[in-house]
């Protein structure tokens, strides 16, 4: 690990510390409104200043980036898991299962996710607290994500299966499943993990651009994009530079991920 | 000469040949500002006109061009609101209000140089009324079953007769643009100051001043003075704001409040604040009894007290002055106090008071429970509000609304769908429990409303489509409603309209939040500008302004 690799990790270690430790260094809780102080400038009261509606923004990014923090790695991890069950599974059992696992693998990459997402939110209940809203909202991200890695597993798991040590267990008299438990998917792991550290900012990504759509997560529970809302709209970057500390900490972590993402590839290799 | 003087003589040689290129440039500028006379009005549509058919004109936009383009019999002044005469000098309604005879000015021609009569408002008509066309202009004529007959009595009189009496008839002709019977260009000659001169789709839509325009000011100069408006299409605010900001447009029509902050802050002399339009924002509950929602909570949006108790808990004051910066007033009732006529004087904004909503409610059995509201049954009070993804002022609304009721112990869940899901929702599935949106409201007449007060209809939003009226208020609604549109006295229409007013605000199935305050922005190279509150607000007298130098 280098350091700016090291650099990175602390990053990420201090951004995940504060964001868990919100209820206590955030000054209240994000749905807190001060209507005498609507888009009010840095403070020592107010940090980051306030919202149009007068929520403290710092405690707005502490408690958005515990939101988008975790649950971006949950929603990555159902996607790879799904990954790997459908492309490793095809790729190692090959021909007919291999061709149909990749035509829906295709049907779905072809899908245009937007609108999907979109309309899966639509169909929703109304009546669902902001919580579940966020929940639904990264499992749906882990549902549809799962695709452009299910392929590279597939292709990676078809490799395997006609390795050498593979034909070798497999002329030894191992029985189909063993091998792929023993042989196949610990061989595939360091794929997994990879597309597992992609998926991540991804995720954040895709939940920032649904936030500033106004879908995602539902008011008035934070996230970095419900926050990065607020860009919108602003004419000059020198106005309000404090509106700009989602923005920024979004490029920090997703930078960390890459960083750390670049050290997975390294060990892979 | 030394090589300093030649070089020094070479110089002033070409300082005297620059000062003489720039003296005859600035002539040839000067020259050319004189030509045009009143310039260049630059400003940006919001859409694409739709339509350059005057009568098929349903969006902003094509209204817009409808305006700058089309002559009318009659037209409402916008600063006034008082009727006026254009190419009638006079006119006269029945006493039944079934008819209307106008006596035209003559001696006026089309853009294209045919001339104007009765035979063109005689044809105008027909084609307004022919049901194939499904004119929204000529939906406002039909009062009733039959036709409507048109008769030229002499080429400057016509007379024109409906089924049935047209409450407010006059006032409908503001939105009848007249057409040629005779010119082979049809839509495209036109009556108004400014004639389509070209048509970039999805760029720019460009009119030139119409020299065949027959109106003249008081010193006797033709109108229009400006020489040309230049409408780029533009659905971007923000670009719309830079592109002012740097000069490049003379006027925005209709500006957010925020960006009117924005504006006032460095260039005050450019913003106008007209006061309170006619546009609303409000919130209602679904009192539909096939929607797809619990019966205890069909209940409670249909118990008026509920309504009252959700209105009374709403800091309207609030709304204005942190979503709108000030820019907003708490709303009354379904007319804005902007429509001086029908505005119901005696009603006053609901107070903010959570305390007398806790009352109001625990009139219907609900009671706190650990800063929970449960009703009767032990249910607790948890709904969802719905509005259009996108719209800023909204989603602040509907947050502002959920922290106000969450401290009389209700839990509100905001929802942003796209508007598509939204409108399925309100309109055919029903399946939402209340939904914000707001109201343009571009008639002063109540009959423009018609639509939304009566319960057989389908704009009837709390519950549409009613056979008969489920509600007492409501069938006393549709009485006063009925009695004003087919009255022609308007002592008795307004009678009729501030008892609806009334009776909407005793029930409160509208809860009525805000009226926004119309907004614009004029550059100062723009004169004789006078913002008002209808529509279209900055260039409604578009034939009196001049663009140019400041």
């Amino acid at each position: 690990m280098n350091s700016w690799q090291k650099l990175a990790c602390a990053i990420l270690a201090l951004v995940l510390c504060a964001s868990l430790a919100a209820n206590w260094l955030a000054p209240a809780g994000y749905a807190k409104q001060y209507r005498e102080a609507t888009n009010a400038p840095p403070s020592h009261a107010h940090w980051l200043g306030t919202d149009e509606v007068g929520r403290d923004r710092f405690a707005q990014v502490l408690y958005g980036t515990r939101i988008s923090l975790l649950l971006a790695p949950a929603a990555a991890l159902l996607s790879t898991l799904m990954a790997a069950v459908i492309g490793g599974l095809a790729g190692y059992l090959g021909g007919i299962w291999a061709r149909m696992a990749m035509a829906v693998t295709d049907l779905f990459l072809s899908l245009p996710w937007l609108f999907l997402l979109i309309t899966a939110r639509a169909l929703m209940p109304l009546n669902v607290s902001p919580l579940v809203s966020v929940l639904v909202t990264f499992m749906l991200l882990g549902l549809l994500g799962w695709t452009a890695a299910a392929r590279v597993l597939c292709t990676t798991a078809g490799s395997l299966r006609s390795s050498d040590f593979v034909r070798q267990a497999r002329a030894a008299g191992l029985p189909g499943q063993r091998l792929f438990w023993v042989h196949v998917l610990p061989n595939l792991r360091p794929v997994l993990y990879a597309q597992f550290w992609i998926s991540i900012p991804v995720f954040i990504l895709s939940e920032a651009n649904l936030g500033i759509l106004g879908l995602g997560v539902a008011e008035p529970m934070p996230s970095w994009g419900s926050l990065l809302k607020e860009l919108e709209g602003l004419v000059s970057v020198g106005e309000e530079p404090w509106k700009f500390v989602p923005l920024v900490l979004l490029v920090v972590v997703v930078t960390s991920f890459q960083l750390l993402l670049s050290r997975q590839e390294e060990v892979t290799a | 000469m030394t090589r300093h003087e030649r070089r020094v003589g070479e110089m002033t040689s070409a300082c005297g040949r620059a000062i003489a290129v720039t003296v005859i440039c600035l002539g040839y500028l000067l020259g050319q500002a004189v030509a045009q006379g009143g310039g260049e009005l630059r400003f940006c549509l919001r859409t694409e006109p739709k339509t350059f058919d005057p009568l098929k004109v349903e969006d902003e936009s094509s209204a817009a061009v409808r305006y700058l383009t089309g002559g009318v019999l009659v037209r409402v002044n916008r600063q006034t609101q008082e009727l006026e005469p254009e190419l009638a000098q006079s006119w006269k309604v029945s006493k039944d209000g079934r008819q209307i005879t106008f006596r035209l000015r003559s001696g006026i021609s089309f853009s294209d140089g045919t001339g104007f009569s009765a035979g063109d408002v005689a044809y105008t008509m027909q084609q307004l009324m022919d049901p194939a066309l499904h004119s929204p202009t000529g939906d406002a004529f039909r009062s009733g079953a039959g036709n409507v007959e048109t008769k030229v009595i002499s080429p400057t009189q016509i007379s024109i007769t409906f089924p049935a009496p047209v409450a407010g008839l006059d006032r409908l002709f503001d939105q009848v643009a007249i057409l040629s019977e005779r010119s082979s260009k049809k839509e495209m000659a036109v009556l108004g100051p400014f004639m389509v001169a070209d048509y970039k789709p999805g760029a720019t839509l460009l009119l030139n001043r119409n020299p065949n325009y027959w109106k003249t000011d008081e010193q006797g100069r033709k109108l229009p003075y400006l020489d040309s408006i230049r409408l780029d299409i533009q659905p971007n605010r923000d670009v719309e704001m830079l592109r002012f900001k740097r000069g490049e447009l003379d006027l925005i029509n209709s500006l957010d409040s925020e960006y009117f902050d924005k504006l006032a802050a460095t260039s005050p002399q450019l913003v106008h604040d007209a006061g309170p339009s006619l546009d609303s924002e409000q919130l209602w509950f679904n009192e539909v009894g096939r929607a797809p929602i619990p019966g205890y909570k069909k209940n409670w949006f249909r118990s008026a007290n509920f309504r009252r108790a959700i209105s009374e808990a709403i800091n309207r004051e609030d709304l204005s002055r942190i979503v709108y910066h000030g820019h907003a007033q708490p709303a009354v009732g379904p007319f804005s106090p902007a429509n001086k006529f029908w505005f119901n004087s005696k009603l006053k904004p609901q107070a903010y008071s959570p305390d007398a909503a806790l009352k109001t409610l625990q009139a219907d059995g609900f009671r706190m429970e650990n800063g929970a509201l449960k009703d009767k049954d032990g249910n607790e009070v948890v709904f969802s509000i719905i509005t259009n993804a996108g719209s800023k002022t909204r989603e602040r609304m509907a947050v502002l609304i959920q922290d106000d009721l969450q401290k009389i112990g209700i839990h509100v869940n905001v929802v942003t769908l796209d508007f598509p899901s939204l409108i399925e929702r309100m309109t055919q599935s029903f399946d939402y429990e209340a939904i914000l949106l707001g109201l343009t409201n571009v008639d002063l007449d109540p009959n423009g409303e018609m639509n939304v007060w009566l319960s057989s209809s389908e704009n009837h939003q709390w519950n549409p489509q009613q056979k008969t009226p489920e509600t007492s208020w409501e069938a006393e609604i549709d009485r006063l409603m009925r009695a004003q549109a087919s009255s022609t006295d308007a002592k008795k229409r307004k009678e009729a309209f501030d008892r609806v007013q009334e009776i909407v605000v005793e029930q409160e199935p509208f809860v009525f939040l805000i009226n926004k305050n119309a907004l614009s922005a004029v550059s100062t190279t723009v004169h004789g500008a006078a913002p008002v509150i209808l529509s279209p607000q900055t260039f409604w007298n578009a034939e009196r302004l001049t663009a140019g130098a400041k």
